[in-house]
């Protein structure tokens, strides 16, 4: 079967002094239709030069990105504004024009499009209404909030019945309140007309709360991607780690210096119920051990619940071992982070 | 005849050949200037039609009509303007010139106004499948209008002075004025009345071009 949206051997590098500097390197992505996919990475990782590829809006050094079966990197002149007709994209900092209210910006890409002055007035009206700012129709964009500036991008990119919405950091200049509005919102408009939407983000509690996949990126290549629930619950690569620790407590230096043989750090991750469990108590109860909780949270992610904890597991080094193996055999994922 | 009569005799005419000389050749070149500071803005590289030769070739051109100074640049369009306007001298044939000199200062006005315009507005506009044609008319110009209005305003100033010089070899209007009767017949009265009548037009010019910018800035703070 034909894929929706397939990148392969994706290259994209610039030339200084004769020199190849690669933003990004044999990238290849999958993704079906109705997919939410997340691209995580650090700053400079290459995550929004991925985006802009995908969105036509720079050229491929090397590969292929295929929409439906057609090449969008070979694109040109008439065609590839026909199909940037096809896709909608939000922005970091929004990017409206500051010239035009909220309703004249949403009405923009259809004129772009060749849409009858009835046909825009009546659509934007509906997606003013869509994103609850009906009563903010005729302000212009420097008298908007940041969640309210996010909110006319959004009606703007939906306007042209998109199949794809891309979102550039989409709430990365936002507060709380409105990243929650803003991605609440994402999340509905998904629902409600099966959008394929790729997202890319610094922030693992985007991917958490909207998105079905994920790939993270690090210096320009995809080091891991997968299910966004396997990689919460397993992650691989360093980079996955380091993000899902991210935004939670560091785990104290001094609990690395000293670590006699009785001594040992684990990281157990629950999926689901067994997340309630007592499994702590009876470790305790058979082995003879002692555990020692340092952190612990729950993700709550779009289908199941995931729980960390990270503990000090003390006793005889023989009884670890055995305590240990009692972990293997259980619902629970677990890893010796140190020593 | 008293300073007085004289004066009432001579500058409400002059006045008025300054004003029409001013305006019109601003007019004009704005209508040079335009496309060339569109052309200048969007074949520039990085831009959305870079053309590095013809972004080079304009250019060379702006910067060979700015470093006239006016008065060289008068006499040397003399043959030009006797070929256009049929005379060399009077107010008409001024315009040649001092249009010739305003265009391509004004073109870089435009230029810089438009080049001013964030990036990510024109890549939003991008994305949307909007073609040059239509980032230029619906985001670069709507965009940047306060700031061309004000790079029109710096223009006609700038004209003012330029028209005065123009007086001087007979291009009428008030520097002709201060030249003929101030100057050669060292009526101080006539030259200093000269001068206020420079500076009111100039400041009237400035106030209201700011007056416009402010009112449409302020019109995209507020909901219409």
């Amino acid at each position: 079967m034909e894929k929706f949206l397939e990148v392969r051997d994706l290259s994209k590098y610039y030339e200084q002094d004769d020199r190849k500097i690669y933003a990004l390197k044999d990238i290849n992505l999958s993704i079906e239709k109705g997919d939410i996919y997340g691209i995580i990475g650090e700053s400079g990782a290459g995550k929004s030069t991925l985006i802009r590829l995908l969105a036509s809006l720079l050229k491929p050094s090397n590969g292929h990105i295929l929409f439906q079966g057609i090449d969008i990197s070979m694109l040109e002149g008439i065609s590839l504004r026909e199909f940037r007709q096809n896709i909608g994209m939000i922005f970091q900092h929004f990017n409206l024009l500051t010239s035009r209210t909220a309703f004249e910006n949403i009405s923009y890409p259809m004129e772009i499009a060749g849409l009858s002055k009835e046909e825009r007035e009546k659509k934007a009206l509906e997606l003013l209404r869509l994103v609850n700012l009906s009563d903010k129709k005729d302000a212009h964009p420097l008298q908007l909030s940041g969640g309210e500036k996010q909110r006319v991008g959004i009606a703007r990119a939906l306007a042209t019945n998109p199949e794809i919405l891309f979102c550039d950091e989409a709430t990365s200049a936002l507060d709380p309140r409105s990243t929650k509005e803003i991605l609440d919102l994402i999340k509905n408009i998904h629902q409600r007309f099966g959008i394929t939407i790729i997202l890319i983000t610094h922030e693992m509690d985007v991917i958490k709360r909207i998105c079905n996949k994920v790939a993270v990126l690090e210096k320009g290549k995809i080091v891991e991607q997968g299910a966004v629930e396997d990689l919460f619950f397993d992650p691989k690569h360093p980079t996955t780690k380091q993000f899902l620790q991210s935004g939670h407590h560091e785990i104290p230096s001094e609990f690395f210096k000293d670590l006699s043989p009785g001594k040992k750090l684990l990281r157990l991750r629950f999926k689901g119920k067994s997340a309630g469990e007592p499994l702590m108590s009876q470790m305790v109860k058979r082995f003879d051990v002692e555990t020692n909780i340092l952190l612990g949270w729950i993700d709550k992610l779009r289908t199941i619940t995931i729980g960390t904890l990270i503990i000090e597991l003390r006793g005889l080094p023989e009884n670890i071992k055995t305590a240990l193996k009692f972990l293997k055999e259980q619902d629970v994922h677990f890893e010796e982070i140190a020593p | 005849m008293s300073n007085v009569d004289l004066a009432w005799h001579l500058l409400p005419f002059q006045l008025w050949n300054t004003i029409y000389m001013v305006f019109v050749s601003t007019f004009f070149a704005f209508l040079i200037g335009l496309p060339l500071g569109i052309l200048l803005t969007i074949s520039d590289k990085g831009h959305i039609h870079p053309r590095p030769k013809l972004y080079h070739t304009l250019t060379l051109i702006v910067n060979i009509g700015r470093s006239f100074p006016f008065a060289i640049l008068m006499v040397a369009l003399i043959p030009f303007t006797r070929l256009i306007v049929g005379t060399s001298l009077g107010t008409t044939a001024s315009i040649v010139p001092l249009t010739i000199a305003a265009a391509p200062f004004l073109a870089r006005l435009i230029e810089n106004s438009l080049k001013d315009v964030d990036r990510q507005m024109i890549e939003a506009a991008l994305v949307m499948g909007s073609n040059n044609m239509q980032i230029v008319r619906k985001v670069l110009l709507p965009e940047a209008l306060p700031s061309l209005i004000l790079g029109i305003t710096l223009t006609l100033v700038n004209v003012v002075g330029y028209s005065a010089m123009a007086g001087l070899v007979g291009g009428g209007g008030l520097g002709q004025v201060a030249i003929q009767y101030g100057y050669n017949r060292f009526n101080t009265f006539i030259m200093v009345t000269t001068v206020i009548l420079l500076i009111i037009l100039v400041q009237l010019i400035q106030m209201t071009g700011n007056a416009i910018a402010r009112s449409i800035i302020k019109r995209r703070r507020t909901s219409s």
